[in-house]
């Protein structure tokens, strides 16, 4: 009886096995495509940055061999890229912006997704959700154009409306100090859409019950917001921002790139780390350094999102994003 | 009485309610103008146009842009063609290894689902950068000018992963997964007859993510394809741009005529292809929007 029993334990663990590994030989198959591709266009390109620390020239005989015969140069392409006058210019531009766009935009966002969720009007509300998240859905190039009919020099409305009040038309596109301003502003103004969704579905899951008791207790409108609205979006907020600040190192290379049409007077405010690359790899062909700067970026950035992620743990358990 | 008091439960005092949809009124407004201004201005008479600037309401129309696009307008029909295709062929790629992916990530009893999860999570916290990514896409497996690189690049995102992932794990309860394993379904059998039906509305969310990226993408096409007849319409927008300046910075130091500058799209031309590049979006989204709200709400939750 005993020795049955065994027998059958042992058959019925070995078929278990097999079918584990039958079930699992399924799944692998199946997650076989994805994983190639990441294999193939992310970590490919990861030993690739390799090229920062080479002088890199092409040889016959395909990218490979050039890797291999370019030769190692230490530090010199992060040398050569913090001593040119340029190194300043994109970092400050790529943080300064990111830390804007962050502030205003969850600033913005938490605001208006409080006043649209208060609306009376809940039908109206909806068609104001959809007009905003509008914008969202377009691609920077023809946000560029959509820019372009109101800062045009001779067409643009802007222009039009100063010659109609009887000013001077002004070459939008050749004056920096403008630019920060209007960047903010057409930033927001795509995105702001997008990040209202989250709090507003974040303020709908709020326990009505709070909302009930502060009530009864006489708290105001205001201070129901700021004493259960607002801690109940705290932690949205904070998954939010760390996630935008591991992200402060890397720009939105459309807005950057598209929307100021490449005007060479607004370099020295529209030149973000990501355009810098891109023109070093595409007009001077400088692979090494372009390498450098993006993998300065990235290890900033990655440094970054552990970094306040380590930080938020530390200071609340609950609000680490992993 | 009691109509007061309902009204003072939840609802603001009438006068902020009036300020704030004002308020909004005219940041909607905002968002909706400009597009507005666009299609006003493709659909105006060109001489009107040049001597009154961008309006929103011309003085007079002229649809000669979108007659030159569906008579003469090879280039724009034929990047059009190529937009829609990579959209269709690239959705269809990318949803497919995506769900694939998210259900094996999302069974318990897939061994390695650990390693892959994290295969997929660390792609979103590091990455080679664009030179290596350029030389791998363009030097190694020499997609440049080839279709492919307009489909392939940005075939699978992590993030659509991970949100996948928890569709699966907390739209599909566990038990029906099992049932049916029980009764001989396979691994595929499983995913296509019980789990993808139930989760239809979630992929659908994603695919639309995906669609809308497709569709919106001109940087792969930036830095991979040279070919006029692989251009996708938005970069055709950005190449007639590019050249527009570029003639109008050069065109007194190198003597350019003024008849090389009329060969560009006219002015209403180009804001006519503005318009239909845009135009399937504008047409669209409303109606999916619900299911973007899904995906983006679900997406946020913790998983």
């Amino acid at each position: 009886m005993m020795v049955v029993n065994e027998l059958s334990y042992k058959k019925t663990t070995l078929k278990k096995r097999r079918s584990n590994l039958k079930k699992n030989l399924a799944l692998l198959l199946m997650i076989l495509p994805g994983a190639a591709w990441l294999i193939i266009f992310k970590y490919l390109p990861m030993f690739g940055i390799g090229i920062a620390f080479k002088d890199f020239r092409f040889f016959p005989g395909g990218f490979l061999s050039s890797f291999f015969k370019s030769a190692w140069v230490g530090l010199d392409n992060f040398k050569f890229l913090f001593a040119s006058s340029d190194a300043y210019i994109i970092v400050r531009n790529t943080i300064g912006y990111n830390t804007l766009f962050i502030i205003t935009g969850t600033v913005l966002a938490v605001a208006f997704a409080i006043m649209l969720n208060e609306m009376t009007y809940k039908k109206l509300s909806k068609i104001y959700q959809t007009s905003m998240f509008f914008p969202y859905f377009l691609s920077w190039v023809i946000v560029s154009y959509f820019v372009f009919t109101f800062l045009s020099l001779d067409k643009g409305m802007i222009n039009n409306l100063l010659v109609f009040l009887g000013m001077d038309k002004v070459s939008w596109y050749s004056e920096p100090d403008k630019w920060p301003f209007f960047l903010v502003f057409i930033n927001n103004w795509k995105n702001l859409g997008y990040s209202i969704v989250f709090y507003l579905a974040a303020i709908c899951s709020i326990d009505k019950a709070y909302y009930e008791s502060a009530m009864l207790d006489g708290a105001t409108k205001w201070q129901r917001i700021k004493h259960i609205t607002i801690p109940h979006l705290k932690p949205l907020i904070i998954t939010l921002t760390i996630l935008s600040v591991g992200r402060i190192f890397s720009a939105d290379f459309g807005l950057f790139y598209n929307v100021p049409k490449e005007s060479g007077p607004l370099f020295p405010v529209t030149n973000v780390i990501d355009t810098y690359v891109y023109r070093s790899l595409m007009k001077s062909g400088d692979i090494g350094m372009s390498t450098a700067a993006g993998l300065f970026q990235a290890s900033v950035g990655f440094i970054l999102i552990l970094l306040t992620n380590y930080i938020v743990k530390k200071v609340d358990k609950e609000n680490g994003i992993f | 009485m009691t109509k007061k008091r309902k009204r003072s439960f939840h609802d603001i005092s009438r006068k902020s309610n009036i300020a704030i949809s004002i308020f909004f009124g005219i940041f909607s407004l905002m968002c909706v103008v400009p597009f507005i201004t666009v299609i006003m201005s493709s659909i105006t008479d060109e001489a009107v146009l040049r001597i009154n600037g961008y309006s929103l309401f011309p003085e007079k129309f002229n649809f000669a842009a979108y007659r030159y696009i569906i008579e003469a307008g090879s280039q724009i029909i034929r990047s059009f063609g190529v937009s829609v295709f990579v959209t269709i062929v690239g959705t269809i790629f990318s949803v497919t290894i995506t769900a694939f992916y998210a259900y094996a990530l999302s069974r318990k009893s897939f061994r390695y689902k650990k390693f892959f999860n994290y295969m997929a999570v660390f792609t979103m916290l590091f990455g080679g950068g664009l030179v290596p990514t350029y030389l791998i896409v363009a030097r190694v497996l020499g997609l440049s000018d080839s279709i492919l690189a307009l489909i392939l690049p940005i075939g699978l995102n992590a993030f659509y992963i991970i949100v996948m992932r928890t569709f699966f794990k907390t739209g599909v309860p566990e038990s029906i997964v099992e049932a049916a394993q029980i009764d001989g379904a396979g691994e595929l059998k499983t995913f296509f007859r019980i789990v993808l039906p139930i989760s239809l509305p979630s992929i659908a969310s994603i695919a639309l993510f995906t669609t809308l990226g497709y569709w919106n993408d001109w940087f792969s096409a930036l830095l991979y394809i040279d070919a006029a007849d692989l251009t996708p319409i938005q970069y055709l927008l950005m190449k007639i741009e590019r050249q527009m300046q570029f003639l109008i910075q050069n065109a007194r130091d190198m003597g350019i005529s003024s008849e090389e500058v009329s060969k560009l799209p006219s002015e209403t031309l180009r804001m006519a292809i503005v318009v239909i590049s845009t135009l399937p979006i504008a047409c669209a989204y409303p109606f999916f929007q619900k299911y973007f709200v899904t995906g983006l709400t679900v997406g946020s939750v913790k998983g």
